[in-house]
């Protein structure tokens, strides 16, 4: 179930996920000997190094060979270790697929696969994006996946992460996303976060279009019409009850992700409408069947329809 | 834990595994050719080389064993009801049976087997980190794996290779199955690894080539293996015969992998029995 927690905000203050999640896991490092972490020569990108300085001897870097990187957490983990993988979204899900899929997924392995430069965030180029990422792990047996609401929410992920059984992909962008939750709230794996509550329309977000789908609230909310946000951070397991909800309290739904519209949030949502045999307006949008061109993030957004503009258009033209 | 036996016992016990290998071919498919060029050393290594405690099958001081020619279930399985963890008699009622975790390729849930195999390629980047978590933990095991030669053509056994290297592993041992066979012929033929010593040398590691079907040889080996606190990873590589032990499989690409009827069975475990009572 959905917990209403928040107001609008201005959504100024921004912050890089990668710089919270490198000062957490160093923090947690401390009174956690389990925790091992482990990158592909990524370390300077994905901010791993504050771990490095505090636990050299649980600190792998293992150049740039992500497949043998994957097999060695799947051995400390079996080991009883618990590993905190990090590279690039595209590199993770797809370089080491199987690797994830059969030595970790397969023996339910604790690893903890950081995945940053998901969707399009590092306007590198296909090469470098990360935009099938949630669909090839979602279709993992045994893996959780995570994409978090805003930037410090990784950090409340890595924390929850420690009690939560089995393998975990978490997928963060490249940074500079404005920070959504001031205040201190609660945070649990499986459970959306009900943004601001709305009778006309549900903006289902993950990851860095959260922030996108609260400006699109609030371009409805001018033309009188009221959206309900959700945060779904968690993409697997889906928090279906807060979807039957949105169906039937609000009765459309726009899904909004940084990724391929086939196999992410919006085919989860689309699943469980179908399999609840809830009929109602409904648009997934993301990336469509393509390769996406270069560019800033919020450009792409932009020519892909899914930044608050696309999301809002949606969202009129379904009602 | 295993005893260690004479290099007379040692023969039995690999013609006793070979005569099981047999057994289970004949109840349904195995990787045949491939289970028989590996049986010698698994014999060995279970038999000799290795400690563990198949009534604690996750006793802390174990050595870990990592078959990453995970198609060498049959032998594996045979390997580990030999050392005690389930008896031949359950293999061959579970083997390839609905709902069993006795199929083709080795399951986690089996006891004596660390981790699910059968993708090639993946046995080494576990075993290190298996090994580097043995390290941490200041524990003094080791950490074995089996690879077959054919799957050393895998890029990530490379990867693995450099990285085991650079983290100096000392207790981590690769033994190499060259059997020179993989399911479509030659190795040499279909893409070379020789020159085979030369590269594991140069990728840093403690070589030693052996014959994979001398018991002398391998228990030799093992005898040699450098400290478990040594900085340098080795790999054996045992030079073996495809189907080693039945003539009409030894060296045949058509024996990679089938099962045999009852005919072939009694007469192919003669024959294992005789060449045993000729010394062999």
């Amino acid at each position: 179930m959905a917990q209403e927690t928040f107001k609008f905000f201005d959504l100024i203050e921004k912050m890089s996920a990668r710089e919270v999640y490198g000062k957490k896991l160093a923090e947690i490092g401390k009174d956690n000997d389990r925790i091992v972490v482990l990158t592909a020569d990524l370390m300077r990108s994905n901010k791993t190094g504050d771990f490095r300085k505090a636990h050299p001897e649980r600190f792998f870097n293992t150049g740039i060979a992500e497949q043998n990187m994957m097999g060695i957490a799947a051995g400390l983990a079996l080991e009883g270790k618990m590993p905190f993988v990090s590279t690039m979204a595209t590199f993770a899900s797809m370089r080491a697929c199987e690797q994830v899929r059969t030595d970790i997924c397969y023996s339910n392995l604790p690893v903890r696969i950081v995945a940053t430069h998901g969707g399009l965030t590092t306007g590198a180029g296909p090469t470098h994006y990360g935009q099938e990422d949630m669909a090839i792990t979602r279709a993992m047996p045994n893996m959780t996946v995570i994409a978090p609401g805003d930037p410090n929410q990784i950090g409340k992920v890595v924390e929850a992460s420690i009690n939560w059984e089995g393998p975990m992909y978490i997928r963060i962008g490249r940074g500079g996303e404005p920070v959504i939750y001031k205040e201190e709230y609660k945070y649990e794996i499986g459970r959306s976060i009900m943004i601001k509550d709305g009778r006309d329309v549900t903006l289902i977000a993950t990851g860095c279009i959260v922030y996108h789908a609260i400006a699109a609230a609030e371009m409805l909310s001018k033309d009188g019409i009221q959206a309900r946000v959700i945060d779904m951070h968690t993409v697997k397991p889906i928090d279906r009850e807060a979807i039957i909800r949105a169906a039937r309290e609000t009765g459309a739904i726009v899904t909004g992700e940084d990724h391929t519209v086939i196999g992410g949030l919006g085919t989860a949502v689309a699943e469980v409408l179908a399999e609840e045999g809830l009929s109602c307006p409904f648009k997934r949008l993301g990336i469509q069947d393509m390769f996406a061109g270069y560019g800033e993030p919020e450009d792409l957004y932009h020519l892909y329809g899914y930044d608050a503009e696309g999301i809002y258009k949606t969202a009129r033209a379904i009602l | 834990m295993s005893d260690k036996k004479s290099i007379g016992e040692l023969k039995d016990l690999a013609c006793e595994a070979r005569k099981n290998i047999l057994r289970l071919c004949h109840k349904g498919a195995t990787h045949i050719g491939g289970d028989l060029s590996m049986a010698d050393v698994m014999t060995v290594l279970f038999q000799y080389g290795m400690k563990y405690n198949p009534e604690n099958p996750r006793w802390p001081e174990r050595d870990r064993f990592i078959l990453s020619k995970g198609h060498g279930a049959g032998c594996f399985y045979v390997t580990l009801a030999m050392a005690g963890y389930f008896t031949m008699d359950h293999v061959l009622e579970e083997f390839r049976k609905f709902g069993s975790h006795f199929g083709e390729h080795p399951s986690g849930e089996i006891p004596g087997i660390e981790i699910s195999t059968g993708s090639l390629g993946h046995g080494l980047p576990i075993s290190i980190g298996m090994a580097l978590s043995a390290r941490l933990d200041g524990r003094k095991n080791r950490v074995f794996t089996m690879m077959g030669d054919g799957e050393t053509q895998e890029g990530s056994v490379w990867e693995g290779a450099m990285a085991s290297a650079h983290y100096e592993l000392g207790n981590l041992v690769a033994f190499v199955d060259r059997n020179r066979i993989s399911l479509d012929g030659e190795t040499e033929k279909l893409m070379h690894l020789e020159p085979y010593s030369d590269k594991w040398k140069a990728f840093g590691w403690n070589v030693l080539d052996i014959d994979g079907h001398k018991i002398e040889e391998i228990v030799g080996a093992i005898d040699s293996l450098p400290p478990v606190d040594s900085d340098r990873p080795t790999v054996v590589i045992a030079r073996t015969v495809k189907g080693k032990g039945v003539p009409e499989m030894e060296n045949n690409v058509n024996w990679h992998a089938g099962s045999i009827d009852d005919e072939f069975l009694a007469r192919s475990c003669a024959d294992l029995d005789k060449a045993r009572g000729k010394g062999e």
